[in-house]
């Protein structure tokens, strides 16, 4: 039997370095699903590319080929004129991207991107193009295809775009479906939902489907095959349940131990002892107020709202929520860069056993003492470091502002901050563009260090990693913790990275806690649905684990569709309840 | 309707601005110690020439230049009785230019005109050639047709205006018989509108318009070609190309329609930069509008016919700025629903 999609023997490179893909062979039969998976700087995105050739104008093909052999004959794709490409691309082999917020023009409605692939490809009236739209729009969920016909991109959320970008892919009813990491940028619940819709497309329509991931729980969801790819070469490929249940190769291995992961088993754990809190947040809200437009009235949104958070001194909160949860406007106000509505205050205790001084209420000598106590890590490594300072500047800075000790002190101090960080002190006079993503990360880590604080303001410091290095930046973190009894306030969206370092986990959602309890007592014994569909749609790297969609799609949904004893609406929500030692849930008696 | 009430909103913040500009302009052109009739007073007596100085007397008083500088302000304006009643720009009374003993709206009359004609003909030209120059310089962006577009425009930008006008009326003349200087052959000023006077017009406009554009289209290509390059990288083409788009179709539809908004937004700037830029090529081409007489009027101290005209200016800019917004309005759905973009 002839594959629909044959790559063979493929190297890709750029200028005269060394080939960035090499020799990469896999085939793809039709009707089925393929895992591309690897890590960033693996080939695999440029090897997807390559099928509908849209590579970056400096990549070069150097040896291999590849054959699509559809419906209407076998067609070698890297030598077929560009013009016979064009009929393929969108109409027999589609692709969705990463980041839909991006990747749809915000100048058209849905309607009109979605409809050009049937101007495009099929002799349809505009008429005939709309209807066929319209039922597509309706096939991947859309409640209102009428309105999302008419909609602008930035009128929806990344979901729904995600959503819009597959209806536009497979509108014209491609054999083969190309998706690069087409869930990364989406929150946990949205990636269960929109896997589950690929799936289920796959399965009316009977199209293939490669999947490019980096994650090993989206593979077990999804693919019958999986090649895995690292630095350019394929290391291991075959049958999806051989490889997740026996990695053969040490790379694959490496990935699945890095694998953040929701325990199983777990056991209620003690709750965590209140006696001495390093931060107090106490019956936080903040409101925002949009700026008036023209005549409109000025419009309130309350990001955050009655939030009362204690970080115990040594031990790790997690705030876990997905975007628009209130999860940061709470670390902005704990760190004093927001001021919280009247009623509402945090409290900063430096000492064990001294009076604690309120955050937003201090005088200029405390503020000082407070901004070198609490430092923040945040979540991107290549914008939250100056390309234009060196390494040294930049981990002096800090001690310059606050005018600590000699030149020589502070020297010292940066290369020994670098020690801690696993880096080597040589790398001082180095720029922060020769360092790798986890490095960043390991340099923005010791200069919240320098000024020896007593609390750390994690914001997602793992989002943009790798799994691997990922998994060596958490191991960073407890180690310094330990070492240093620091204290964290853990800022993420994904609980399964949560499972590991915190002591205290609180689940936001819509502006509130929803639950909150130490992880294994989180894990073992959920009580909120939304909590519940937070773990149910953590993709496992199992495949007799799926996802369950239907406990995903009875959390996620707004507040005023949980059950009964949960839901709320508007601003009027029930209180949090203690249900056992330290186990908190927002529902009704 | 969103779009009507947003185009009422900006034509009465645009009365405002008109209103707070008229002010500016007033307390600016009266900095300077003394007027054109206080000076004039002083010369007189000067070298001895009483009646003079009774008519500049009489013209003080007549002008109101006698009065504290706010009631000059409000009677020049029209908000305040002056000697004859209310009588000023609100009432269309532009005021007495000392300079040339003549009402002001006499003197400018078809200058105004013919500098909105100028002026608009360079606006034109600065899109016709700046639009396709940009996208194909980006298009083709490290070819040799990026690199000709790009030595071009940067000739255009570095060249002085009044050289280049003299430059293009000798060759023009030689080959092409193109008239030299004035805006229209000598024998249709003041007359009524014919066919032959406009084809003089446009034939006069040739050469002004390519000198006040040059700059204006050179600047103008270069913000397009990079705004161009930036969107070419966004992944919302990738996504059209993915589709099966032909580049053409592709490049028209997409990354030009994001290039465009500063392109629009541009309409309100490029204005009155020309009409200033313009003033001394005016003088150099001997064109009839109204820059001449600006320059005129405020080296003489020539208050309201330099207050007119710098009204007039900004009346212009504040239109354009109005209609680019609008434009703006109606091409980008996100300034339409006041939503942060992506």
């Amino acid at each position: 039997m002839t594959s629909l999609l044959d790559v063979d023997a493929l190297t890709i490179g750029f200028g005269d370095a060394p080939p960035v893909v090499s020799g990469v062979s896999f085939s793809v039969q039709a009707g089925q699903t393929l895992a591309l998976v690897g890590e960033s700087g693996s080939g695999k995105t440029l090897t997807c590319r390559t099928a509908l050739r849209i590579l970056p104008d400096a990549a070069q093909i150097r040896s291999g080929s590849v054959t699509f052999a559809g419906q209407n004959g076998p067609v070698d794709l890297l030598h077929a004129p560009e013009r016979q490409l064009r009929r393929i691309r969108g109409n027999q082999i589609a692709m969705i991207f990463q980041e839909p917020m991006r990747s749809l023009s915000p100048l058209h409605r849905l309607g009109n991107q979605v409809a050009e692939v049937l101007r495009l490809h099929r002799d349809m009236g505009a008429g005939e193009a709309k209807k066929r739209v319209l039922e597509q729009f309706d096939k991947v969920g859309f409640a209102d295809a009428d309105r999302a016909w008419r909609s602008y991109p930035f009128e929806m959320s990344g979901g729904m775009r995600q959503r819009a970008m597959i209806a536009m892919a497979m509108v014209a009813q491609p054999e083969l479906l190309i998706a690069d990491e087409p869930t990364t940028a989406l929150d946990v619940t949205t990636q269960a939902q929109v896997l589950g819709l690929i799936n289920s497309l796959q399965k009316d329509t009977g199209m293939a489907v490669i999947l490019v991931t980096h994650d090993l729980g989206v593979v077990a969801n999804m693919a019958e095959h999986v090649v895995v790819m690292n630095k350019g070469r394929v290391v291991e490929s075959g049958r999806a349940e051989h490889i997740l249940s026996a990695p053969a190769h040490g790379y694959t291995a490496k990935l699945f131990a890095a694998a953040p992961m929701i325990p199983t088993v777990a056991t209620p754990a003690p709750s965590l002892s209140q006696t001495d809190v390093i931060l107090d947040l106490k019956n936080v809200t903040k409101t925002y107020t949009m700026r008036a437009s023209g005549w409109r009235a000025p419009q309130k949104i309350t990001a955050c709202r009655d939030v009362n958070l204690q970080v115990p001194r040594g031990k790790t909160l997690a705030v876990v929520g997905e975007s628009g949860s209130g999860k940061t406007t709470c670390a902005r106000v704990a760190l004093g860069a927001e001021r919280p509505d009247a009623g509402g205050e945090v409290l900063f205790r430096p000492v064990a056993g001294e009076p604690a001084l309120p955050v937003h209420d201090m005088t200029n000598a405390q503020r000082t003492a407070f901004q070198r106590q609490a430092q923040m890590v945040f979540q991107d490594p290549y914008s939250s470091l100056s390309p234009r300072m060196r390494v040294l500047s930049a981990l002096v800075e800090p001690m310059e502002i606050h005018g600590i000790g000699s030149k020589a002190d502070r020297r010292d101090k940066a290369a020994e901050m670098l020690n801690w960080v696993g880096l080597n002190p040589d790398m001082l006079r180095r720029y922060p563009h020769a360092f790798s993503g986890g490095q960043r990360q390991r340099l923005s880590i010791a200069r919240a260090l320098t000024l020896d604080p007593k609390l750390l303001i994690c914001d997602e410091p793992t989002s943009a990693l790798d799994v691997s290095v990922q998994d060596q930046i958490l191991t960073l973190l407890e180690d310094i913790r330990d070492r240093a009894n620091l204290s964290y306030l853990f800022i993420s969206h994904d609980l399964a990275v949560v499972a590991r370092i915190a002591d205290e986990v609180a689940v936001m959602r819509a502006g509130v806690i929803v639950e909150q309890a130490p992880p294994d007592t989180l894990f073992y014994n959920p009580q909120h649905p939304y909590t519940k569909a937070l773990i149910a749609a953590q993709p496992e790297p199992d495949i007799s684990r799926p996802i369950d969609l239907e406990l995903v799609a009875k959390g996620a949904g707004s507040p005023a569709s949980w059950p009964e004893m949960f839901r709320f609406e508007g601003a009027i929500a029930p209180e949090l309840r203690e249900m056992g030692s330290g186990h908190k849930v927002r529902c009704h008696a | 309707m969103i779009l009507l009430r947003y185009a009422l909103y900006r034509f009465i913040t645009m009365l405002l601005t008109l209103w707070v500009v008229s002010i500016l302009v007033f307390v600016i052109i009266n900095l300077p110690p003394g007027d054109y009739l206080s000076n004039q007073i002083a010369e007189l007596r000067a070298t001895g020439q009483a009646e003079g100085v009774a008519k500049a007397e009489f013209l003080r008083t007549e002008y109101s230049l006698d009065r504290p500088l706010w009631e000059q302000y409000f009677i020049w304006v029209g908000m305040m009785p002056g000697p004859y009643g209310f009588s000023g720009l609100l009432q269309g009374n532009f005021g007495w230019s000392f300079e040339f003993d003549r009402p002001v709206d006499e003197i400018v009359g078809d200058a105004l005109w013919l500098t909105v004609l100028v002026n608009l003909a360079a606006v034109l030209f600065v899109y016709a050639v700046a639009l396709p120059l940009g996208v194909l310089a980006a298009a083709k962006s490290e070819t040799w047709v990026d690199y000709t577009a790009g030595f071009v425009g940067y000739l255009g930008l570095a060249t002085p205006n009044f050289l280049l006008a003299l430059i293009l009326f000798y060759y023009g003349n030689k080959y092409f018989n193109l008239p030299i200087g004035g805006l229209m052959n000598p024998a249709f000023e003041g007359e009524p509108m014919t066919w032959a006077k406009v084809k003089s017009i446009l034939l006069h406009l040739i050469v002004p318009t390519f000198v006040i554009g040059t700059s204006g289209a050179a600047a103008m290509m270069q913000r397009l070609r990079a705004n161009m390059l930036d969107e070419l990288s966004k992944p919302y083409v990738e996504t059209a190309k993915a589709k099966g788009m032909a580049p053409a179709r592709l490049l028209a539809k997409y990354p030009l329609r994001m290039a465009f908004n500063p392109f629009v937004a541009d309409i309100g700037n490029l204005l009155p930069s020309m009409i200033s830029g313009s003033v001394l090529v005016s003088v150099v081409l001997g064109l009839q509008t109204i820059g001449p007489s600006l320059l005129t009027a405020l080296k003489s101290q020539d208050q309201f016919l330099a207050a007119f005209i710098l009204m007039f200016v900004a009346l212009l800019t504040l239109i354009g700025t109005m209609i680019s917004d609008l434009l703006l309005v109606l091409l980008d759905p996100r300034i339409r629903y006041g939503a942060k973009g992506a």
